[in-house]
């Protein structure tokens, strides 16, 4: 679930201080500009100019010599093999932010889009640094990923001589993901990341309540209020007297398969199979559709007597479930 | 009291796209050119049309699609909900609006990547709160999400019921199979299946097997409806519209209605072969040749006892009979159907009931009178009587 109310406003509170700061570490070039890496570039862009590799034809070029492709501007400070492992510098505000959003479920990261800009051509030679600020954060937004937050960023590159070079605006998007336990699991959950879940139900209104009944461990059936008929799924409504008020009664789980399916395909991830779902007459007169589980599928038959359970059928969800009685 | 809609509309145009499992394009251009050849084997010319009328599953907005085509000013455009139970609810609109003068001249059209692009088989996920989504949240969690699932959860109690086996599916799967080999349309075109075929093949939900289930095709289908004073300037004869009506029943959901006291009943399928009978004042007997839907080979059977053609619990006798094949009572899915043509949620269907009362399909059925098009099963659905002009 995002983050809404008073837990939102308090959360946007804490990311306001970090807009219009700079991240506190600046990227130094580990190597001044250099043939050896401007030749790589060249080589895997499939970019064959000249007066970029060529010192004879450079040289009589309008640059007067080797110059290296505007293109490779953040490839100057970037940290290499060694930026993807390792601690993070503490004192970079960037990465304290993005561990403010991941601690609050914003756990995923993407980025969305960058735009570079030269003032002039950097030769071998030239040393490059880069201060990089945090230069604004979007409002909570909904996008295809999940709800989440833009954050914009402004990188200034300067050579030996701190004058600038060029720049470089970047955007990423941390956004909640889908592999988040449920609220309702809470801290206990012992959900391993990627593993594939089953797909959990919508919760709405209407049926929010019936589904919090099975986290307390019963299969509840909604009972009419006014005329005492039992309706599942539930219903805003009775069908019968329109009344809107309604109770609920927990069903013995005893109830008889009125029919089955074997599946076979398509297998989705998070499911065994082949796997037995049944439509199952309850002894109080409902239905309810569900696994049996425990039995050899060939084995399963209409009007077989099955009995519900209440159990985890994977990391996240608990689902009533029907066994052989 | 039946609707005044008998013979108050014809369909005088039909098209479509080459049937494929990969088109290479975009769902608009399939729906733009099976529209812009339904109303070029019409006789008309994109400026006579007036309404557009296709399923909320499909892709492309009906203005674009008038846009694409050269149609210019609409003023009738509707939208038929519950996938193919929207194949003849859309005829039902079609009819409705020529029949009150809405539109003059309307286009009924179908056209998606079922194969290509999003594929039907893989079933319901999650997404946004809907009332739609908060229905397949009771069959989500344990699995029960595409539609070959929710089906055969039927066709098992139906099964049962009755004494119906996998051989009795096989003859719907077989006698479609021979009627596609001769269809050039087909994606079966001249690759018969054999009965052993039929039972080896792997189960995909028992007791569904691999024929049983149908195409997922990338396509598009549209036809023309107008008037009858209209349809008699027209070249083809017309596919009078004798009778259409649409059907949902009580306690229905949408694929997985297994609240009502029998599984192995379809009141929607009943509802609307009452009124198809009622509005056309024929019966069963009146009826020459059908088209079927079937998404699944056990959809036949429910609906050939809905329609009133067998007793209930006796369509396996009837189709073991060879009723469904040529020379048979009630030759049906001349075309090889969605199992053996292609999947385009009913509406080459309707194109193939067109080509029937016209004389044209490629099995001809030598009486032609009346021939019945139904829409999908198991869900809100609908149906249609075309009869000679």
């Amino acid at each position: 679930m995002a983050l809404a109310g008073k837990a939102r406003e308090d959360f946007e509170k804490k990311l306001k201080p970090y807009v219009g700061i700079g991240i506190g570490v600046e990227d130094v070039g580990r190597n001044p500009v250099n043939q050896a890496m401007i030749r790589q570039w060249c080589e895997a862009m499939g970019d064959e100019l000249g007066v970029y590799t060529d010192a004879a034809a450079a040289a009589v070029s309008t640059h007067e010599g080797i110059v290296a492709p505007p293109t490779m501007l953040q490839a100057w400070i970037l940290g290499g093999v060694a930026m993807a492992g390792g601690e993070d510098d503490p004192r970079d505000k960037q990465k304290e932010l993005h561990r403010l959003f991941d601690e609050h479920g914003f756990t995923g990261v993407v980025a969305t889009n960058t735009e570079q800009k030269y003032l002039r051509y950097l030769r071998p030679g030239d040393e490059v640094r880069a201060a990089t600020q945090i230069e604004s954060i979007s409002e909570q937004k909904a996008t295809g990923l999940g709800v989440g937050y833009f954050i914009n960023t402004r990188t200034l590159f300067y050579d030996q001589d701190d004058a600038e070079v060029g720049s470089l605006t970047f955007r990423v998007l941390k956004f909640e993901t889908e592999d988040r336990p449920s609220a309702s699991e809470g801290e206990g959950s012992s959900a391993i990341p990627g593993k594939p879940q089953r797909i959990k139900p919508v919760l709405g209104h209407d049926n929010e309540w019936w589904w919090q009944c099975v986290e307390k461990g019963e299969l509840a059936i909604q009972k009419c209020s006014s005329c005492g008929v039992l309706r599942h799924p539930p219903r805003p409504m009775c069908g019968e007297c329109q009344s809107t008020d309604w109770e609920f009664i927990f069903s013995t789980g005893r109830g008889t398969i009125n029919s089955y399916v074997v599946i076979h395909y398509p297998e989705v991830p998070g499911y065994t199979y082949p796997l037995v779902v049944a439509v199952v007459d309850l002894e109080e007169g409902t239905r309810f559709v569900s696994n049996v589980v425990d039995v050899d599928p060939a084995e399963v038959e209409i009007g077989m007597s099955v009995q519900a359970s209440i159990e985890h059928v994977d990391d996240e969800m608990k689902l009533p479930v029907f066994r052989r009685a | 009291m039946p609707t005044t809609l008998k013979d108050q509309a014809a369909i005088v145009g039909i098209g479509e796209t080459e049937y494929s499992k990969n088109s290479g394009r975009s769902e608009l251009s399939l729906a733009s050119e099976a529209c812009a050849a339904a109303i070029s084997d019409a006789g008309l010319t994109p400026a006579d049309i007036d309404g557009m009328t296709t399923f909320t599953m499909d892709n492309s907005d009906e203005i674009e699609v008038a846009r694409a085509v050269g149609v210019k000013d609409l003023t009738f455009f509707s939208r038929t909900p519950h996938g193919g139970g929207a194949a003849i609810g859309v005829m039902h609109q079609a009819a409705m609006a020529v029949a009150t003068g809405s539109a003059k001249a309307v286009v009924v059209y179908r056209a998606l990547n079922g194969r290509s692009g999003s594929r039907y088989s893989e079933g319901v996920s999650g997404g946004p709160t809907t009332s739609d989504l908060i229905h397949w949240s009771w069959y989500m969690p344990s699995g029960l999400m595409t539609p070959a699932s929710w089906v055969a959860m039927y066709t098992q109690r139906y099964m049962h019921d009755y004494g119906c086996t996998g051989e009795d599916l096989a003859e719907v799967c077989l006698s479609q199979r021979d009627h596609a080999v001769k269809n050039p349309r087909a994606f079966f075109y001249e690759k018969p299946l054999t009965f052993e075929e039929h039972q080896s093949a792997r189960p995909i939900v028992e007791p569904l097997r691999l024929y049983d289930c149908c195409q997922e095709t990338d396509g598009g289908a549209a036809c023309v409806v107008v008037s009858p004073e209209m349809a008699r300037e027209l070249p083809h004869a017309p596919a009078m519209i004798r009778a259409v009506a649409q059907g949902a029943a009580g306690d229905q959901e949408s694929m997985t209605s297994f609240y009502r006291p029998s599984l192995s009943d379809l009141p929607e399928m009943d509802l609307v072969a009452k009124q198809c009978w009622a509005i056309s004042g024929l019966g069963p007997d009146d009826v020459d040749a059908a088209v079927m839907y079937d998404a699944f080979s056990s959809n036949v059977l429910f609906q050939l006892e809905s329609f009133g053609f067998c007793e209930k619990g006796r369509a396996k006798d009837f189709v073991r009979d060879g009723n469904l094949r040529l020379g048979g009572r009630l030759p049906s899915n001349t075309h090889g159907g969605q199992l053996s043509e292609a999947y385009l949620h009913g509406m080459n269907g309707v194109n193939e009931g067109v080509r029937l009362i016209r004389g044209t399909s490629s099995s001809q059925p030598d009486k032609n009178e009346h021939v019945l098009v139904t829409a999908g099963v198991g869900v809100p659905t609908s149906g249609m009587v075309l009869g000679q002009g």
